[in-house]
């Protein structure tokens, strides 16, 4: 009983313990709850996630072999094509350079070839020299001309005046004004004054006997018949000096009649000669039988017989050269038995040069 | 009456009319009676007389008619509207040979004047007549003939086209190798007529074998005829590539260079037009010119000649010049460019002036080794001067801006380009600058050249919009500099100051310099 009175007394504290306790255990067990709930749910997480993880860990293994067997496969197509690549880069680029330095000497030597250029500036400017120097001289020759011409022009007024003021010559007595006994030497037109001569007046023109028969002189187609009279010449003529005969007699020498000789006068232009012409080609004309008369029939084998030419007769027969061949052939000295070629066909690697390009991936 | 009364009569009447005749003829060769022989009604009174039985009188009235269409357009008309010209032409085969010439004058006379009264003198069947001239004897009657057929022929081509049908061609041809000068001449000068006009009757012409008789009149010592023939050559020449190389082939070079250095200016003038119009068709024909030794000989004429003389050989230095690089280069050997730059200064005419800056425009724009040749001979400052002077005409500031502005996108020799740099209006400007633009970035001691004389500070003067050409040009220029140069003022103008400076700064500037 005092256990049962101890417990009653304790049971008021007994049940406000039991309640803390219970309260206690109550609110622990919630946060005990809650804390047993985050902490499976995080595990539930990270198991999750491991899941997840190993998941996509298998994708990717899955993926990766799957991706590696598909370029494999096409990989040696892929290494292939770069080395094509690369190899034609290289090509080209190498070609490139070959051909700029080909164009490079092309053109300086055949298109722009700056030698060749100069040379024929060089050549231009020389030539141009040459050219300039002639025609200078041409100038100067013409100026020379005109100046002699010129000057001939005032020589001959000047003479021309003189022989008309001839009057004023100054003579033994009385000096001319050109003349001044004051002066040491007379004065130039003193000098001209007497080496001229005086002008006359127009003379009548003389008529020359046969002055229609002399125009036929040069040709000497109608000779006068008789040189009788002497044509008149003037009176002043400076004689030619020298031992010369007269000159009817020379004329009369000139203008004999001709005497041929009986050759000549036989020639074939003579006269005689073309009438006989005329005869010989009317009887040709006229002639019936043309086959001469022969007194004897023997005569006709002189005549007839056949003689062969040495050229193309031959030992027997005509010979074929000049006929049949015109040129020494020895067959045995051929080496082939076909006729020289003149003509080839032409060369098909050079038809391409120049029209053909390479481009990448393309080789023509 | 007696028989001698009445032919007394007739005589006094004959003697009248042979007096009225001469007398006309006598005042119509003065010009001052032309008007009142006009109003006197002359025409009228000449024309019986035209169909008189005296051949004398004829003559005379021929001739009267004659002197007074050619002083005066009116008597011309009056005479054509009186119906003379088929009294005249129909007589024309029987008469002699003073009345041909006399009639051959007339018409002569009547078509000088214009392309109707010269049509006129076709319409009435003048050319026939013309034609019989020509093939007489006589060499006056031919040459009457050939001059009226050239004053025919050289209004129109229809005009000429019926010249050529008549049949002219063929005796003119005959006619240039009769040994008369002056029919020699006026032959050259018919031909020269008729083929100016088109390349169908240049070729006619040729087809008659005129080339080879005209070329070997060349050397001849006659100035008048050498010009008419010079001429006749230059106009076949001028129409086509064929006609010039056809030409050509007459070798004419290099006798026709001789003609290039005769005393008559006129010979100089057509000697240079031919070589002109051979040299403009094509690069071929100018290589030709070139190594005969003609652009030399034209060099010479042009700097003997004054005036409209030398036009034809600048042209043909332009026209060598444009065809290619070498023979512009040729043109600069032959010594081309100081009579071309004497012209610009000399002259006063403006299309002789535009002709020359023309040339020098095609010398100067091939490379940059023409431009320079062209700016080294001090022409470029010409060109400005004639370019901004306000009393050049339009044409010839066109025509100098244009090789202005050829030669200087070439020119890169800078000592040249200095003085332009001052004074050049804007639309120059921008091509000296971007010259500059060009050369500066390469060239130290141009760079330095170009502070000291100025130039850099001009440039920062200019006014450019961002963004336009100019802009870059001055952009690229002063990037050619250190900041402080472009930007400090004072320094633009202490040149001296600046070259100490950089003296100084020399060793330690590790910048371009």
């Amino acid at each position: 009983m005092a256990a049962l009175a101890r417990l009653q007394e304790k049971l008021e504290v007994l049940r406000e313990e039991y309640f803390l306790a219970n309260r206690a255990i109550d609110e622990d067990r919630k946060t005990k709850h809650k804390a047993a709930v985050k902490i499976q749910r995080w595990f539930r997480a990270c198991r999750v996630r491991a899941y997840l993880r190993h998941l996509s860990e298998m994708a990717i293994l899955i993926q990766k072999w799957w991706r590696g067997y598909l370029r494999r496969k096409n990989f040696r197509e892929i290494v292939e094509r770069a080395y094509f690549i690369k190899k034609l880069k290289f090509y080209n680029e190498m070609a490139v350079r070959i051909q700029r330095v080909w164009r490079g000497y092309y053109v300086r030597k055949y298109i722009h070839n700056f030698y060749a250029l100069k040379k024929y500036l060089k050549a231009v400017s020389l030539n141009n020299e040459l050219v300039r120097s002639e025609l200078q001289e041409y100038a100067e020759v013409k100026e020379n001309e005109e100046k002699m011409k010129d000057l001939e022009k005032k020589e001959k007024r000047k003479k021309h005046q003189v022989r008309k003021m001839h009057y004023l010559l100054s003579t033994e007595q009385i000096p001319g004004i050109y003349n001044s006994p004051f002066r040491k030497s007379p004065d130039p037109m003193e000098v001209l004054l007497r080496q001229s001569k005086p002008l006359t007046h127009r003379k009548q023109q003389v008529k020359i006997p046969f002055a229609d028969e002399l125009y036929g002189w040069p040709t000497c187609k109608e000779p006068p018949a008789f040189v009788t009279a002497l044509p008149l010449l003037p009176a002043d003529r400076q004689k030619p000096q020298g031992p010369f005969r007269d000159p009817a007699e020379v004329l009369q020498q000139r203008y004999k009649p001709l005497e041929p000789t009986l050759r000549v006068g036989e020639s074939t232009y003579s006269p005689p000669a073309k009438a006989k012409e005329a005869t010989i080609r009317e009887q040709w004309r006229s002639t019936i039988h043309d086959n001469e008369f022969l007194p004897f029939s023997s005569y006709h084998k002189n005549y007839e017989k056949y003689e062969p030419s040495l050229w193309k007769s031959g030992k027997y027969g005509q010979e074929a050269y000049g006929t049949k061949y015109f040129r020494e052939v020895y067959p045995k000295k051929w080496i082939a038995d076909k006729d020289f070629e003149t003509l080839f066909s032409s060369i098909a690697v050079f038809e391409k040069f120049g029209k053909t390009y390479s481009s990448t991936g393309q080789i023509v | 009456m007696s028989q001698r009364q009445v032919l007394q009569v007739f005589e006094q009447y004959q003697r009248a009319r042979s007096q009225f005749a001469q007398a006309v003829a006598d005042l119509a060769a003065r010009p001052q009676s032309i008007d009142t022989l006009r109003s006197a009604g002359v025409v009228c009174l000449l024309r019986p007389l035209l169909l008189d039985v005296v051949p004398s009188i004829r003559q005379t009235t021929a001739l009267a008619l004659g002197r007074l269409a050619d002083c005066d357009v009116e008597l011309a008309e009056a005479v054509v509207k009186a119906g003379i010209l088929p009294q005249l032409i129909c007589s024309l085969p029987e008469e002699n040979r003073y009345y041909k010439k006399a009639a051959a004058f007339v018409l002569r006379a009547i078509a000088k004047h214009s392309p109707q009264l010269a049509q006129a003198v076709v319409q009435c069947g003048a050319l026939e007549m013309l034609v019989i001239c020509l093939e007489d004897f006589d060499p006056g009657v031919k040459e009457g003939a050939c001059w009226a057929l050239e004053y025919i022929a050289r209004h129109n081509p229809e005009l000429s086209q019926a010249v050529v049908d008549a049949g002219a061609v063929p005796l003119l041809v005959l006619c240039i190798q009769e040994p008369e000068i002056a029919l020699k001449r006026i032959a050259a000068s018919t031909l020269s007529d008729i083929s100016k006009h088109s390349p169908e009757l240049a070729q006619t012409v040729v087809d008659a074998r005129a080339i080879a008789y005209l070329a070997q009149m060349i050397p001849n010592p006659d100035a008048k005829l050498k010009r008419q023939v010079l001429s006749a050559l230059s106009q076949i020449a001028k129409h086509s590539v064929d006609l010039a190389e056809l030409v050509v082939e007459a070798e004419i070079f290099p006798v026709v260079l001789i003609c290039l250095k005769d005393s008559d200016e006129y010979v100089k003038k057509n000697g240079a037009t031919l070589i002109r119009e051979i040299a403009k068709h094509t690069p071929e024909l100018s290589q030709l010119v070139v190594n005969s030794g003609g652009v030399a000989a034209v060099v010479d004429c042009i700097g003997s000649c004054r005036g409209t003389v030398r036009l034809p050989g600048i042209m043909t230095l332009g026209y060598v010049a444009a065809h290619s690089e070498d023979l512009s280069m040729a043109v600069i050997v032959s010594k081309g460019i100081p009579p071309l730059g004497a012209c610009l200064i000399e002259e006063h005419e403006d299309h002789i002036k535009a002709a020359a800056a023309w040339a020098l425009g095609q010398i100067g724009r091939h490379t940059a080794e023409h431009a320079r040749h062209v700016a080294v001979a001090n022409v470029l400052p010409t060109l400005l001067d004639i370019f901004v002077d306000t009393r050049s005409s339009e044409d010839l500031k066109a025509k100098t801006k244009k090789a202005l502005k050829s030669i200087l996108q070439k020119c890169t020799y800078l000592p040249a380009l200095e003085p332009l740099l001052h004074e050049a209006p804007p639309g120059i400007l921008k091509h000296i600058i971007g010259q500059f633009s060009k050369v500066l970035p390469h060239d130290s001691k141009a760079r330095r050249l170009f502070v000291t004389t100025g130039g850099l500070k001009k440039v920062q003067e200019i006014k450019a919009e961002p963004g336009s050409l100019l802009q870059e040009y001055i952009n690229t220029i002063n990037s050619c500099y250190p900041e402080e140069i472009v930007s400090a003022p004072f320094l633009h103008q202490a040149g001296s100051i600046f070259s100490v400076l950089t003296a100084a700064l020399s060793p330690s500037c590790s910048w371009r310099w």
